[in-house]
């Protein structure tokens, strides 16, 4: 875990003490509603349709279980007993007091967890692979690295005003489970001959109305120079990028508008003029910081495999469930899983306050105490004993956590769109319960294997459309909802976009419409071959005639 | 087309209609209905003078149906604003029990 310094329980502080005065002026009329916004965005608070909504951070998406029950604490006192994770890895609350904000704030300070730069032009909530620091293939824990950048860029004065929002991720696995491709900054952890630990640097991805995959800047960044050369980026981006246009102000359009070549010699040549300078990571800081992630105390665990087959060919559900919701664990003995936030017919990502208290009691008893957030708005238990699972899974079962879906057709991505979000077009979650509630047959999931889809209720993609293997976009068309399908986008070590797949489709219809695309992947799959996979061999043409050619009438725009 | 006066009270963010009396109120049935200019504007003005008071934040007119008992917004987003989300969690759905 991450924990507070001298200096953040003083920023902190202070910040809510700010917030509150700033608060009670807005309330007595000091303040208009233009001068206040720009201070209630940068602690994260927005103004949505039904009520004021509070983001708040969860750090590269690692949680402890007293913070997990602090968040069931907020959401039952203060809101309407739920929150929503996202796919920022962060929770937010739709049903929030202005006058009682400053007082959550302090509530979450009391456990280290701020909603500071949640919202604003200014370095977001650096997110990271959920299995970080256990994921058998990674080259280390990136959420060191995080932490640093974490440190580095909340409150920092130069890049508090940017042009636009800017999003980090980092991953330490080849296996891109964070989305890197996809974000302002994306970086992957390699390591060089010499075994030491380096950074591929790409820029410039993003998704929104003009969606883009991240270019390569930069190789190998050593870890001394990572935030040396991060900042060149940022102040680069920050005298670049474009202040008269919001639709043009993020990193991804001037990269794309100069190019990757001439941003990368001004970048080099700032970094050439810092690199040396007070940037330079002391080798005991990142000690001092690694020590924070420090693993748990395991156990002498041997593998349990023997015996899981045991309880597996007894319990078709457990099987079922270890097959999609746990995966290998670098530790012999133990492993990882996922717990589901997408039932048939709940909202993605949602999570009631008494299930958060039974999750952190659960964590306690099996997992160390901690939790994380997957930018898929899934939960995960990254250090389960093999010996614990059957039992686990019992647990997670009573609370509908189980469901065995992840990485699944249905582990939709879904913003909370026109039902919360001022800035939709359409619904989003109706749509998401329709189709999981559509693909209830467990086994015909499992058949169809790996396949994403992501769902927003409007252009700027917080649901993450452009990369879903199927991508769900709700449109307007005078007055009335309808979905944009694309297909083949990806968010992985192979990120792509998808392909618009026709006219847009009645809500109704969107269900009926999926089964047709899995229809065509299932009868045209090669052996092996995931969606994805099999969409790239075949192109695009035989699914948008399975879902068009159909000889029936459907409502289309 | 009828109108109504639409916006957030400010303290805690809530939807609120602006009713004849010039109170603000949460029931979309208890708000006051206009039909075009001037009452629209009259009605506009009051909720701008509200907003520089601070009582509500971004007042704005909506069209409404009158075909039932309660008012009914033309636009999917004002309804949902009107009566709530669609789609009820387990949470909210056990609140409301």
């Amino acid at each position: 875990m991450y924990r507070y310094d001298e200096f953040d329980h003083k920023l902190v502080s202070e910040r809510i003490r700010q917030f509150r005065r700033q608060v009670r002026r807005r309330l007595a009329g000091e303040l208009n509603e233009d001068q206040f916004k720009p201070l209630r965005l940068m602690n994260g608070l927005y103004l949505q349709l039904h009520a004021y909504m509070l983001r708040v951070n969860v750090p590269y998406g690692t949680l402890s279980s007293d913070q997990m029950r602090k968040f069931a604490h907020v959401a039952r006192t203060y809101d309407r007993g739920f929150g929503h994770f996202t796919t920022r890895q962060n929770i937010q609350y739709n049903w929030i007091r202005l006058e009682q904000a400053p007082d959550i704030m302090a509530e979450l300070a009391e456990v280290e967890i701020t909603s500071i730069q949640s919202s604003g032009n200014c370095v977001r909530n650096i997110t990271s692979d959920h299995y970080a620091g256990r994921a058998k293939d990674e080259v280390a824990d990136p959420r060191i690295y995080c932490e640093l950048l974490r440190q580095y860029s909340v409150l920092h004065p130069e890049f508090s005003y940017l042009p636009r929002k800017f999003k980090i991720a980092v991953t330490g696995s080849p296996k891109d489970r964070a989305a890197v491709a996809v974000h302002d900054i994306g970086l992957r952890m390699h390591r060089n001959g010499a075994g030491e630990i380096g950074f591929e640097v790409l820029v410039g991805g993003g998704l929104g109305r003009t969606p883009y995959i991240g270019q390569t800047i930069r190789k190998w960044v050593a870890e001394r120079d990572l935030l040396s050369y991060v900042e060149a980026i940022l102040r680069i981006y920050n005298l670049h990028g474009r202040r008269d246009n919001i639709h043009k102000a993020r990193i991804k359009i001037i990269v794309n508008q100069m190019g990757i070549d001439k941003y990368r010699e001004l970048v080099d040549e700032e970094w050439e003029r810092i690199k040396d300078g007070t940037l330079n990571v002391p080798e005991e800081e990142l000690e001092r910081i690694r020590s924070y992630f420090s693993v748990p105390a395991y156990e002498a665990e041997s593998d349990r495999s023997v015996e899981l087959a045991a309880q597996r060919a007894t319990d078709p559900g457990f099987d079922r469930w270890l097959k999609s919701n746990v995966v290998a664990h670098k530790i012999p003995g133990y492993a990882i899983v996922n717990l589901s936030l997408k039932a048939p017919g709940k909202a993605p990502g949602d999570l009631a306050a008494d299930a958060m208290d039974a999750v952190a009691d659960l964590s306690d008893r099996y997992s160390f105490g901690q939790i994380r957030v997957s930018h898929r708005q899934n939960l995960t238990f990254v250090d389960v004993k093999q010996a614990d699972l059957l039992e686990l899974w019992q647990r997670l079962c009573e609370l509908e956590l189980a469901t065995p879906n992840v990485g699944s057709l249905t582990d939709i991505i879904c913003c909370p769109g026109l039902d919360y979000c001022a800035l939709a077009n359409a619904r989003s979650i109706p749509v998401a319960r329709d189709i999981s509630r559509h693909f209830i047959d467990v086994d015909e999931l499992a058949d169809i294997g790996e396949m994403t889809v992501n769902i927003s209720g409007c252009m700027n993609a917080c649901g993450h459309h452009h990369v879903g293997h199927i991508g769900i976009l709700g449109v307007d068309k005078r007055g009335r909802e309808f979905f944009q399908l694309t297909l083949g986008g990806s968010s992985d070590e192979h990120a792509s976009l998808g392909d618009r797949l026709g006219p847009a489709l009645a809500q109704g219809d969107v269900p009926r419409a999926i089964q047709a695309i899995v229809d065509t992947y299932i009868a045209r799959r090669a052996e092996g071959e995931r969606f994805l996979d099999t969409y790239r061999r075949v192109g695009i043409a035989p699914f948008k005639a399975a879902v068009y050619d159909t000889g029936e009438s459907r409502a289309v725009a | 087309m009828p109108q109504m006066i639409i916006a957030s009270r400010l303290a805690d963010g809530v939807v609120v209609f602006l009713a004849e009396d010039r109170s603000w109120t949460r029931s979309i049935a208890q708000g006051a209905v206009v039909d075009g200019a001037p009452d629209s504007e009259r009605l506009l003005a009051v909720a701008k003078q509200h907003e520089a008071d601070c009582i509500v934040t971004d007042p704005y007119l909506i069209d409404v149906e009158l075909n039932d008992a309660v008012p009914k917004p033309v636009s999917i987003r004002e309804t949902i604003r009107a009566f709530g989300p669609t789609f009820k969690t387990n949470a909210q759905a056990e609140l409301e029990r």
